[in-house]
């Protein structure tokens, strides 16, 4: 399968000589003639920013002054900073999976039956050590390649929360109850495998819609692994800026004091600190230091904060509505949301 | 075709450029310890390095397709062969915002308006401080040791705590710092209150100070964390250290 690929290739140098062209050449009026008067628009808007940029910096510089708007510039900044490594390295992986792994591998590795292929993806997530944002393209990825949807969507929403590096993070942010950490990889594991479930029973496939990204059909190996990078890294990394912003604004927005006054209310203190981690959109591998310091709330309401964070927030949503599409986020997110929310409620009064 | 796709292949290897050069240059020198915590350091320059490599194979490949433009290797077709979403746009901004702005630690903006994180009661034991005159301590410690110790090993020690200075409820100056446990989006600042030779100077003035602990403490009306006290005996302004995180 590969070889045949490799042979249809254009431009490796090693294929034998092209038969005639399948299509006719393009003449200069059709879509190539669009392609290069697109390239030359948008080199043009770059350079022309970086131009701007470069003359008005110290206008700009004195322009962001403000201590409000200065905190906002280094929330947003430090949510790209900290999320870019994960996010490179989940582009890369996903890359991997994309063109070196072949698709009977995942037939031999899933159970065929898709609702065991469930449970199996998600306990995969275990060996994915790193955060959210690098299972979007690796969940896209897989589907991709031929995984069924609700493994593939299994993995995403327990990868991040499961994974040894978050579980210990938890252990060390509350030393005082270790029972926490086998409520959130217990609650979380739970919440990934009946969305995986329940997407077997009501999803459907047309909701998910994957980003155009160029064919990588046909190019040699390493040159399609470097453009799906570039391909998702663009792409992702596009999803991952809007979410950051939106991020830092709720940081600079919110007022502390209003969430002092929820947690006295035990009912609508888990509906609150679940929110609160759909705006606030921390990275998973600190939330559970986030929430070990929201201490005038309730351990239930802080395991909420914990589960629903890595499964639904601002970051997330945007980066999901980017890969699967905007139907399948407005389902896929508030369904997440609901069951994360219900069985982190559950888990705690059984607990606490 | 989709709306989205506008940015083209030599684009989007600029913007990457920019944006792996601008993660290699705060990972290669102090700047981004202002953002992220000292650990993610081998991970950022690993990241800018495969960002930078990527942009680089693609301007190969553009180069190679300008020379042959009869050859569309990335296209499908369509028409629309290199290109990708404009969304790609936005990764510019923080790669400008790096690169030109350069945002500022956080500081006595996030201080005042987030509530102290002493707040979670711990009952351990606290071992004897460490040896020398004055002892140099955290904030958080020092808190710590001050409120659910009663200052039982603070007593009759020189103290020194390092911090910015941010204006208190009362108008008088607190000694804060912030604590990250990720990235700056989690930040929650330690504040200690004080008495004696204040400080003076603006929000933000990094300050070491020499002292003794009090037995006074307050609440923070943000949260009600508590506030411990410090009585300064001596004070200097210091530069802001390059790792202004606890």
């Amino acid at each position: 399968m590969a070889w045949e690929v490799i042979r249809l290739s254009t431009t490796d140098p090693a294929a034998p000589a092209r038969p005639e062209p399948q299509a006719p050449v393009v003449p200069e009026t059709g879509p190539t003639a669009a392609v290069r008067e697109r390239w030359a628009g948008s080199t043009e808007v770059l350079c022309f920013l970086l131009i701007l940029v470069g003359v008005l910096h110290r206008p700009i510089e004195t322009l962001v002054t403000d201590p409000r708007l200065q905190t906002w510039l280094t929330v947003f900044v430090s949510v790209m900073v900290q999320a870019v490594p994960f996010l490179v390295f989940g582009v890369v992986l996903s890359a991997v999976i994309a063109v070196f792994v072949p698709r009977s591998f995942w037939a031999r590795a899933l159970p065929r039956h898709p609702a065991l292929a469930v449970p199996v993806a998600g306990m995969a997530g275990v060996v994915l050590p790193g955060c959210e944002c690098g299972s979007v393209p690796i969940a896209g990825s897989l589907i991709r390649r031929g995984v069924t949807p609700a493994a593939a969507l299994a993995f995403l929403l327990a990868a991040p929360a499961i994974n040894p590096i978050v579980l210990t993070a938890t252990a060390v942010a509350f030393p005082r109850n270790p029972e926490m950490v086998a409520a959130r990889g217990g609650a979380s594991l739970l919440v990934a495998l009946l969305m995986g479930w329940l997407w077997l029973r009501l999803g459907r496939t047309d909701w998910i819609r994957l980003p155009h990204r160029p064919h990588l059909d046909g190019l040699p190996r390493m040159a399609a692994f470097w453009t799906a990078c570039r391909h998702d890294v663009i792409h992702a990394g596009g999803f991952l800026a809007i979410g950051a912003m939106a991020a830092a604004t709720i940081n600079v927005v919110v007022p502390q004091q209003f969430l002092h006054d929820l947690a006295a209310r035990p009912v609508l203190s888990i509906l609150a600190l679940a929110a609160l981690a759909v705006l606030l959109s921390i990275c998973s591998e600190a939330d559970a230091f986030v929430a070990a310091s929201l201490s005038q709330f309730s351990l239930t309401a802080r395991l909420a904060f914990l589960v629903v964070g890595p499964m639904v927030d601002l970051k997330l949503v945007s980066m999901q509505a980017g890969m699967f599409g905007r139907r399948f986020a407005v389902r896929f997110a508030p369904a997440t949301f609901a069951l994360a929310v219900l069985v982190a409620a559950g888990c705690g009064t059984v607990i606490w | 075709m989709r709306d989205g796709d506008l940015v083209s292949r030599g684009t989007q290897a600029v913007v990457l450029v920019f944006l792996g050069s601008a993660i290699l240059r705060a990972s290669l020198t102090d700047l981004y310890l202002r953002y992220v915590k000292q650990g993610l350091r081998p991970f950022l320059v690993a990241a800018g390095l495969l960002l930078v490599i990527t942009a680089l194979v693609a301007l190969a490949q553009e180069l190679r397709h300008l020379n042959r433009p009869e050859d569309q290797p990335d296209d499908d077709g369509h028409g629309h062969g290199g290109s990708g979403p404009a969304v790609g746009w936005l990764l510019l901004l923080p790669a400008l915002a790096l690169l030109f702005v350069v945002p500022p630690a956080l500081g006595a903006d996030t201080a005042a308006r987030a509530g102290s994180a002493l707040t979670d009661d711990r009952d351990a034991a606290f071992p004897p401080l460490p040896p020398g005159d004055p002892a140099e301590l955290p904030l958080l410690e020092y808190g710590y040791r001050a409120v659910y110790d009663h200052g039982r090993t603070l007593q009759d020690r020189r103290i020194q705590l390092t911090g910015f200075l941010v204006p208190g409820p009362d108008g008088e100056p607190l000694l804060a710092r912030i604590m990250l446990s990720c990235c700056a989006a989690d930040g929650i600042p330690v504040k200690v209150g004080l008495r004696g030779d204040v400080p003076e100077g603006p929000a933000n003035t990094w300050v070491r100070s020499t002292g003794r602990w009090i037995p006074h403490t307050a609440k923070d009306p943000v949260n009600d964390a508590d506030l411990p006290y410090f009585q300064v005996e001596a004070w200097e302004k210091i530069p802001a250290p390059a790792e202004p995180y606890e």
